[in-house]
């Protein structure tokens, strides 16, 4: 019987969110608060080892009240129990005190029941980093395992986990002792349209939630905004696309076009007889 | 088979919401399903919600709800091209408690609403459509969702689905409507400035008003545009029958764009930016486009029952009432653990004798009535305009000759017989 632990983030929707133009930082009220699309899959690929091998699927994830909201969306998903840690003292955290303060939580998780593999999105949308997965190993020294694409075996028995780890022309087969953690690609799964029945039991859903007060051993000094060196210099929006040009005529004409217009660039090409 | 309900609530607005809301709260076990992301999602009005059909079913939520403004003044204007004829009401009784109507934002409101629903105990379940009624042996007993092992049974089936209701469609209660019983509302939210708001609509802080406009506002066509002031923004909108836009080949969102740059609204709503653009359809058919609204282990509410009432562009109030009367039958139905049609019937009955069926019936041939004769709104009401163009402007003429000025633009003779032969008729369809 497994136990997996996916950690996930509600993040705000940067497909639809706003820049404020004079503080040049994300409007959230312009976006509303979303599961973050990575973890969707982390949380899938913890409920289809689940259903492979039998065992349990908590999620975490730290944040303010409403992210109740993202554990919800988890038990949709199949998860069989979430827990949100809440406190003004966490907040401000960066990948650092984030990765602490998970760790604290998990630590409690494993007292009841041991963690046998922790999977995390590869990212979050709104920071981008990829950083809290890697920190949560390094902090429980356990193995991460980034990219990964596809989980060939999991063993508990032997303590070893395989998986496809995606590389820039491929892939690469990586064993490990277990437990580790994951962080997972997109491409791992595709998360399914909920069932019925995970409706039902997300909406009645409850999750455990958690003060700092609630977690044992705790260094007050490496939480939330304190604990976080992270400095952010400047922050702006990615300039628009330009419009680009329409090119006409049949798919013969196109091609001639576009190869004229590629020939043209002098950076793509150099052309014999010119300097 | 998952578990069972007492009742399954299809749709959450305001009289899906206000039917859970009063189901759970008495004690029976509830699902509320809606199709949206989120509560009001996908819902939209003008804006107007109404205070007493409200507080029937929470009491005081003024305090605690995510209201705009609360409405001091109503205006109405007879538009032609270039003029305006207006009246209004503006009285500071609705400013303060308990208040008349207010302006809402459909998308916070209903959110805040089927939250009150689930703190009352109602299951919430969003982003599930429902396919059909399961019907066993002629009695509805559950729902068919769009989701995996989506069957959920119950003992009543409620349906909120809104206008067009293919669900009770489905099951035979309402034929398809035709495009003269439903109206095609298109609608704006621009950003203003509050003080800027407060200044050109002449209001204090936390008041509002709302101006309906006819006439011209529709190019003539049966109709009202409407333009409502929130709290940092305007709801600007025009909603007319279908079969007026199909017979004058108009696109909806160009008569918004007419409304928007008319000289009399232009000045209104200047230097705002549009923030979200709604469209709905709105069952304007009133009381003779009413199908069948109760059967064996179900019951049909709200806009899918075509309760709304055009002329006074009421809707949400009646539909509201109309789910707090099914939960009451509900809940009296499951004391007597009976949910057959003669039963629920209470429901119906309750329905048409209080004030729901009275307007509905008040009001039964308006909508037809206004159709069939286009020309009260693209005949009269321009009359009207020019009429107090000529009576107001100070030209030298003695107000005698204005007034046979007046007389003789009502036309010949005849046209005046048949003029006020139409103000009788008019009369007699609203009275």
């Amino acid at each position: 019987m497994l136990h997996i632990v996916a950690c996930i983030k509600q993040v705000p929707d940067t497909k639809v969110i706003k820049m404020n133009p004079k503080t040049n930082t994300m409007d959230r009220r312009t976006a509303p608060a979303i599961l973050n699309p990575y973890d969707a899959h982390a949380v899938e690929e913890a409920v289809r080892l689940r259903e492979r091998y039998g065992g349990k699927v908590s999620v975490l994830t730290m944040g303010p009240p409403p992210a109740v909201k993202a554990i919800k969306k988890c038990i949709e998903i199949g998860a069989d129990e979430g827990y949100l840690i809440t406190d003004r003292r966490f907040a401000g955290a960066d990948t650092l005190a984030t990765s602490y303060a998970l760790t604290k939580a998990l630590n409690k998780i494993s007292k009841e029941n041991p963690v046998d593999l922790i999977i995390c999105g590869k990212m979050s949308i709104d920071g981008d980093t990829g950083q809290v997965g890697p920190g949560i190993a390094r902090r429980l020294d356990i193995p991460p395992l980034t990219s990964v694409n596809k989980v060939v075996e999991i063993n508990k028995e032997e303590k070893k986990a395989i998986v496809h780890r995606k590389l820039e022309d491929g892939y690469e087969v990586v064993q490990s002792t277990l437990p580790c953690l994951f962080s997972v690609e997109k491409t791992i799964n595709e998360v399914p349209y909920a069932p019925f029945p995970n409706m039902l039991k997300a909406a009645k859903y409850n999750p455990y939630i958690w003060s700092v007060d609630d977690l044992e051993d705790v260094d007050i000094k490496q939480l939330g905004l304190k604990g976080s060196p992270t400095i952010v210099s400047k922050v702006w929006a990615p300039p628009k696309p330009e419009g680009g040009t329409m090119l006409e005529g049949n798919r013969q004409e196109q091609v001639e076009q576009l190869l004229s217009i590629l020939l043209k660039k002098k950076e793509l090409f150099t052309i014999k007889g010119e300097s | 088979m998952s578990e069972k309900f007492d009742a399954i609530v299809v749709g959450a607005g305001p009289a899906g919401i206000s039917c859970a809301h009063d189901l759970a709260k008495g004690g029976a076990h509830v699902l509320l399903l809606e199709r949206g992301e989120y509560p009001g999602s996908k819902n939209v009005m003008g804006g107007v919600l109404y205070r007493k059909m409200m507080e029937d079913i929470i009491p005081e939520f003024y305090k605690e709800a995510p209201l705009e403004r609360p409405i001091v003044e109503q205006k109405f204007m007879m538009m032609d091209k270039e003029s305006a004829v207006t009246f209004s009401y503006k009285g500071m009784e609705w400013g303060k408690e308990p208040y008349n109507n207010f302006t809402v934002l459909r998308a916070k409101f209903d959110q805040w609403f089927a939250d009150k629903a689930v703190q009352q105990g109602a299951i919430l379940i969003n982003e599930t459509v429902v396919l059909e009624c399961i019907v066993e042996n002629g009695k509805v007993v559950g729902v068919r969702t769009d989701r995996p092992n989506g069957d959920v049974y119950a003992d009543v089936v409620v349906l909120a689905d809104g206008v067009n209701s293919l669900l009770a469609q489905s099951l035979g209660f309402h034929k398809e409507y035709r495009p003269d019983e439903v109206a095609l509302a298109t609608m704006e939210i621009l950003k203003l400035d509050k003080k800027v708001i407060e200044d050109r609509f002449n209001l204090e802080d936390n008041q509002g008003c709302t101006i309906e406009l006819f006439g011209d506002a529709t190019k003539g066509i049966l109709g009202t545009g409407f333009l409502y002031t929130n709290k940092d923004t305007l709801s600007i909108g025009v909603g007319t029958l279908l079969s007026g836009l199909i017979k004058h080949k108009i696109k909806p969102y160009e008569l918004l764009e007419y409304v928007k740059s008319h000289p009399m609204i232009r000045t209104l709503i200047q230097g705002s930016e549009p923030q979200e653009y709604l469209a709905h359809l709105i069952p304007e058919g009133g009381y003779h486009s009413m199908g069948r609204i109760v059967g064996d282990g179900v019951i049909v509410i709200g806009d899918a029952s075509q309760l709304v009432n055009a002329i006074h562009r009421e809707g949400s109030n009646l539909a509201m009432t109309s789910g707090r009367l099914a939960a009451e039958t509900i809940l009296l139905a499951k004391e007597a653990g009976d949910f057959t049609e003669k039963t629920l019937d209470h429901y119906r009955v309750r329905l048409l004798d209080g004030f729901v069926g009275q307007d509905m019936k008040k009001y039964k041939d308006s909508t037809h009535h206004f159709d069939q004769n286009p020309h009260y709104f693209d005949q009269y009401i321009p009359m009207l305009n020019r009429a107090a163009s000529q009576m107001f402007t100070v030209d030298g003429q003695s107000k005698w000759e204005k007034q046979k000025k007046i007389w003789k633009d009502l036309g010949s003779p005849k046209e005046k017989m048949k003029m006020a032969r139409d103000m009788y008729r008019a009369w007699k369809v609203v009275k």
